[in-house]
């Protein structure tokens, strides 16, 4: 087990490599280059070819590359045009509120997926097994984006029951520890800031959690269909345990590798794209970040955040591959 | 193998293997034909292909069929703050927030999103299929190289990749559809080396190898044709990826900037600062979406039962 984690990470180089070189031209290929990026659009001749000097821009392109890859090993992606502080502190506070949605997310998409797709594979062919097929391509079809607008819309504009925008309300003066808002709250006993900051994670999070929940729906049932005609399940009837056992101990069992598998790549995929979901809501995570980024072309939080959140989704992946080693035997052999 | 999206990937080339496989007690009948004669007793392959043909004829006869100018403010008048007129004689789904006609601009707009959805998955299938033949059909090396560089691009999450793409390139719609087609490349090379590695110990190949057969006859004639069915489901399915993911670009700010040009993401994105004066306007264009979506996962779906073996009865 220790050889397949150890080869895992190795091969983990060539990729991250490969993802740097990318970034690194990205940032070369853009219209007027770095130094450009980084002033602005309305700096002088001569303030981009004392940029070009400083950053040492004039130099070849692989001493270019080398130095930008020292720098990115520090964690070191320069200041943000906008509000001038490094990238890099700047992710550090708005990734616990992206972590938190996820997990909020996550847990509505497994905790309502889960048994969904399970009842409908039980009930194969009833109305509940229909509606939830449906429901499942219809959850992939619609705009992320507009589902989270339609949500804002009705429970915190119209019915006002829910918070519609940020993180936590502003008069609300809760200790910062960790950034993570709600386990804050836990931690220092204001128990009003936890719940506050928990409702602001509800209406976005159910948004978020739309696609995993369509998919792990889709998944599940399919899996229970699958594994219910294998040939254990048939011995196992056979041999007369019964149903209950039949059913926890050799369908659900076997049945949630593969949504297993499906939780750990959504995992991966909404803890570097809530792009959408965040700057509907101005929840102020890495996808808020983002958002604001695009529309004020500020490449070096873009780049920074895009190189870091590849890693994160990389690292996941890494991690969802090395649990299915632990899950699934047969995986190690190869 | 490496290590990134290890399971997503062999999910990938569990579907390319299946490719192909002739089933039992079908050796007779074509592969499409039998494909084509399922899909035609399939009341979800008939609903989305139905759904599509609509969209696609309304598509190209859009001209046409709009009643009015989709550019022409002409209720701009009647419109104040917190008020946009809707539905009324000759206007049958109101007007939009200039005042222009939102049934032209939803017919005209099926164009340009159906347009920007197919062109960026054919150009997605076009290059993807490029790396894919030449990773499949070579080997070696050359595999390694294409198989690694696919890799990269799939460890960045694909709306990060797109975003990247449309901020270099600029705001038009050649870039959006360049930025789409990008996150497509790797997901149908992969499938298309899987499935031609899959038929590469199949007998047909080894007898055109020992008739003496040219390597390039035995890849495109033969090799080719047979590893093609996953990557025809795969483009359906891309569509409606495709489609919504446009709309989400719009809605970033990195879509067509044409206005003379109505898409319906853009259209959705605009509407959603008058959501709650008229939220016919925002539903009416994401309800296009959805409906166009579904009409190619549908159809995608449908299509992959009648190709897989495993389903075959």
């Amino acid at each position: 087990m220790l050889r397949f984690v150890v080869r895992r990470l190795l091969q983990l180089i060539p990729i991250l490599l490969g993802l740097s070189v990318l970034l690194f031209a990205w940032l070369r290929a853009l219209p007027g280059g770095p130094a450009q990026a980084a002033l602005g659009e309305r700096a002088t001749p001569e303030a981009i070819a004392r940029y070009n000097e400083l950053f040492g821009l004039d130099q070849p392109l692989y001493v270019q590359y080398l130095r930008f890859l020292g720098r990115a090993v520090q964690l070191d992606f320069g200041n943000s045009a906008r509000t001038g502080r490094p990238v890099t502190q700047e992710f550090l506070e708005r990734m616990p509120g992206t972590i938190e949605l996820t997990l909020f997310a996550m847990v509505f998409a497994i905790g309502v997926g889960i048994p969904l797709g399970y009842l409908a594979a039980r009930r194969h062919g009833s109305w509940l097994d229909s509606a939830s097929v449906i429901g499942s391509l219809l959850g992939v079809a619609i705009p992320v984006f507009f589902l989270a607008y339609l949500l804002r819309l009705l429970f915190a504009v119209e019915l006002g029951w829910l918070p519609g925008s940020g993180r936590q309300e502003v008069r609300i003066d809760a200790t910062r520890i960790t950034n993570f808002y709600v386990l804050d709250g836990l931690l220092t006993r204001e128990w009003d800031a936890a719940w506050d900051a928990f409702t602001h994670l509800v209406l976005p999070g159910i948004a978020l959690g739309t696609i995993p929940l369509a998919i792990i729906v889709r998944i599940t049932r399919a899996s229970v269909l699958d594994v219910v005609n294998e040939d254990y399940v048939r011995t196992a009837n056979a041999k007369g345990l019964s149903t209950s056992t039949v059913r926890r101990r050799h369908v659900i069992r076997n049945a949630l590798l593969p949504v297993a598998t499906t939780i750990g790549l959504q995992t991966g995929l909404l803890l570097s794209g809530a792009v959408l979901t965040e700057s509907v809501f101005a929840f102020g995570g890495v996808g808020s970040a983002i958002f604001d980024a695009i529309f004020a072309r500020d490449f070096a939080v873009l780049q920074g955040f895009i190189l870091i959140l590849a890693v994160v989704y990389v690292l996941v992946n890494l991690l969802v591959d090395i649990s299915y080693g632990l899950l699934d035997p047969r995986v190690r052999v190869r | 193998m490496t290590a990134v999206g290890d399971v997503r990937r062999r999910r990938i080339d569990e579907l390319a293997a299946r490719a192909g496989q002739v089933p039992e007690g079908e050796g007779g009948v074509s592969l499409t034909k039998s494909a084509f004669r399922r899909l035609r007793r399939n009341p979800v392959a008939i609903t989305g292909a139905v759904i599509v043909v609509v969209f696609l004829v309304v598509a190209a006869f859009a001209p046409l069929l709009a009643p009015r100018d989709p550019l022409a403010q002409t209720l701009l008048g009647e419109i104040r703050p917190g008020f946009i007129p809707g539905a009324q004689e000759g206007f049958p789904l109101g007007a939009d927030e200039l005042g222009r006609d939102l049934l032209s601009r939803l017919i005209v707009g099926s164009r340009q999103s159906l347009l920007i959805g197919v062109v960026s998955t054919l150009l997605g299938v076009v290059v993807g299929m490029a790396l894919g033949v030449l990773a499949g059909a070579f080997g070696g090396w050359v595999d390694t190289v294409v198989m690694r560089f696919i890799d990269i691009i799939l460890s960045i999450p694909s709306l990060l990749m797109a975003i990247s793409i449309s901020v270099l390139l600029g705001q038009n719609q050649w870039s959006l559809v360049i930025a789409i087609a990008v996150t497509q490349v790797p997901v149908f090379a992969r499938l298309l080396r899987g499935s031609m590695l899959a038929q590469r110990g199949s007998d047909y190949v080894l007898a055109s190898q020992a008739l003496g057969i040219k390597r390039s006859r035995i890849v495109f004639g033969h090799v080719l044709p047979n590893s093609l069915s996953p990557l025809i489901v795969q483009a359906t399915l891309s569509l409606a990826t495709a489609i919504i993911e446009a709309a989400a670009l719009s809605f970033l700010g990195l879509g067509d900037p044409d206005l003379a040009r109505p898409e319906w993401g853009a259209m959705l994105s605009n509407a959603q600062d008058f959501l709650s004066v008229r939220p016919e306007l925002a539903i009416y264009p994401a309800l296009c979406i959805i409906v166009v979506a579904l009409g190619f996962t549908l159809l995608g779906e449908s299509l992959r039962e009648a190709l897989d073996p495993k389903f075959r009865r």
